[in-house]
């Protein structure tokens, strides 16, 4: 069998808020990111209801799904929108993962993380150091062995 | 003239900058508290009723849900209670010696604007652009509809004798990094827009962005752009102290919001909408509130006091702003639908603006000054005047630093000037 290492492949990511939040300057920040990083991004923007993060992913198959959030409600919104993208067939392996500031206490101890990778996220990264383990993430992504 | 407009027409004529917290509380007897201390402060003031997110989003249903299970909201919501329970709220503090505004951040506001003329009131603020780009899905042409039907609604009080007010929130487009060009040009083409609708009182707004300079530029431009197309109505210019990410010190609090208050009174803005030295952290307490209040009026009393300033030098930002609304204006005489085509062609293009509406294709950059710079103009028709060579886009990493100059510059003022030097604390 003939294996093929592919060096930083160009990935289509999704870059999404929740319905409850406005914020936008925080998917901006990403949409750079990962453009400097070679990837192509759809930015979906605030207040994305549900049915159309859904829609949306269903519809482009993307090679990576990223949900920002910033208003505090991204745990409660993040657990019920992970659970639609997942019972899609198509999106079952698709990598998706959440970050910003999730809950309206800070970081706590992780056991709102753990829920969230239960219900289906790949990555969770929350405040303080979360851009350097999101791009860890992004590189051993990109740089998966394919056969 | 009557109310809001008549009442901060008089300050400024006696001198006076009118000053204006951001405050809403979901509980009706805080709420009256917070407005009491307001016009008790020592300063010239006028009330403030911010509403809560449910209700600028529509979701009235969650809004009274919150309400009837004693959940703290994050402003009032005055769609979900009853017009009396409002008017007893106001009852005896708002009238002709305290206006009262209601602030509230929605792109489809009938239920609201209903509201609020239910209770008595007539001043409140927003657009049909500054209220649907940044902060919604709405697409434009709903949002501009919607706003045609609330300036009729709020204009029809005129034949009872009121003179109903409201203010443009187009000088504000996402609170910092969008060049001053395009915020003033937003601000007049919504206050031409309530022109059409009915409305004669109105208010044109511009934040304070991150150079005290090019905001005295940018406010005179506003001012001479108002005094050319809004001569045959009631208008003035409001000031919002900076909206942008906060210092986090409260000294470099501080030290942004005296500025936004020699902003005010050297570019001759008639009224301050101020910040708390808490806006970092948490929504402020009502006595942060009148600390800012007085603060700024003390500020303001002292810059009047030091006289005349030096006019700033002419960078070419009027003639931008200009360009750009009369670019709009030639799509249409109807301005609604002229805003519309102008957003679809590019001709307006807020930069990082996400809104599906707006094209995307413009960028800003801020210099070491702090000044806002186009690195690129997009399609908007001020590609002659903006300078070559200046600017790579803004990288990622460049992007946090310019969102978080304001903060940095002020928090380290604060941290480098002596003891109390420059920090005015009013008592």
């Amino acid at each position: 069998m003939e294996c093929e290492r592919v060096g930083h492949r160009e990935l289509d990511v999704i870059v999404t808020s929740m319905v409850s939040d406005s914020h936008t300057w925080n998917l901006v920040f990403l949409q750079l990111l990962l453009e400097e990083l070679g990837h192509r991004v759809t930015n979906l923007g605030a207040c994305v209801p549900d049915e159309l993060v859904v829609e949306e992913c269903r519809r482009a198959e993307p090679d990576l799904i990223v949900v920002s959030s910033v208003n505090g409600h991204g745990f409660n919104d993040g657990m019920r929108v992970i659970n639609g993208l997942r019972s899609c067939p198509e999106l079952m392996g698709t990598p998706i993962v959440i970050g910003g500031k999730l809950g309206i206490a800070g970081v706590g101890d992780g056991a709102s993380a753990r829920a969230l990778r239960a219900a289906g996220f790949d990555g969770v990264f929350e405040e303080g150091a979360s851009v350097e383990a999101f791009l860890e993430f992004l590189e051993s992504l990109s740089t998966r062995v394919l056969l | 003239m009557t109310g809001f407009g008549r009442f901060v027409a008089q300050a400024r004529a006696a001198g006076e900058l009118v000053v204006q917290p951001r405050m809403g509380m979901s509980d009706p007897l805080v709420m009256r508290d917070g407005l009491a201390a307001t016009r008790r402060a020592a300063a010239t003031t006028v009330g403030t009723i911010t509403l809560d997110s449910y209700t600028r989003t529509g979701e009235i249903a969650a809004a009274r849900r919150a309400i009837d299970e004693g959940v703290g909201l994050n402003g009032y919501p005055i769609v979900s209670y009853e017009a009396g329970v409002t008017r007893a709220v106001l009852s005896g503090i708002a009238d002709a010696g305290f206006p009262v505004q209601v602030r509230h951040g929605s792109a489809r506001p009938e239920a609201i604007f209903a509201a609020l003329l239910a209770a008595g009131l007539d001043a409140t603020e927003g657009g049909p652009v500054s209220y649907c780009l940044p902060y919604s899905r709405a697409p434009l042409r709903e949002a501009v509809a919607s706003w045609e039907r609330c300036c009729e609604l709020l204009a029809s009080v005129r034949g009872t004798g009121l003179e109903p007010h409201l203010e443009t929130f187009g000088g504000c487009m996402m609170g910092q990094l969008c060049p001053p060009s395009l915020l003033v040009a937003i601000s007049v083409l919504e206050g031409l827009f309530f022109r059409q609708h009915g409305l004669r009182s109105i208010s044109l707004s511009y934040a304070q962005q991150a150079n005290i300079h090019q905001d005295e530029e940018a406010v005179a431009a506003l001012s001479r752009l108002a005094a050319e197309l809004l001569a045959d109505i009631d208008w003035h210019v409001v000031v919002y102290a900076y909206m942008g990410v906060y210092p986090q010190s409260p000294g470099g609090a501080q030290l942004l919001l005296d500025e936004a208050a020699r902003l005010s009174v050297r570019t001759g803005a008639a009224r301050l909408i101020v910040k708390t030295t808490a806006e970092a952290h948490r929504i402020p307490t009502v006595a942060e509130n009148v600390r800012a209040l007085e603060s700024a009026a003390g500020v303001a009393a002292e810059e009047r006091r030091a006289g005349a300033h030096a006019s700033v030098p002419d960078t070419g930002l009027y003639a931008e702003a200009r360009a750009l609304v009369d670019a709009v204006l030639e799509l249409g005489e109807d301005v609604g639908r002229a805003l519309v085509r102008a957003f679809a062609k590019g001709y307006l293009d807020v930069p990082y603006c996400l809104h599906p509406d707006n094209a995307g294709r413009s960028r800003s950059r801020l210099d070491a000054g702090g000044r806002l710079h186009w690195a690129t103009a997009g399609s908007m028709p001020i590609a002659s005047m903006v300078e070559k060579g200046r600017s790579p886009i803004l990288g990622s990493s460049e992007l946090l630093g310019a969102l978080s100059y304001v903060q940095r510059t002020f928090d380290r003022r604060a941290y480098e000037a002596p003891a109390g030097a420059g920090i005015s604390v009013s008592r």
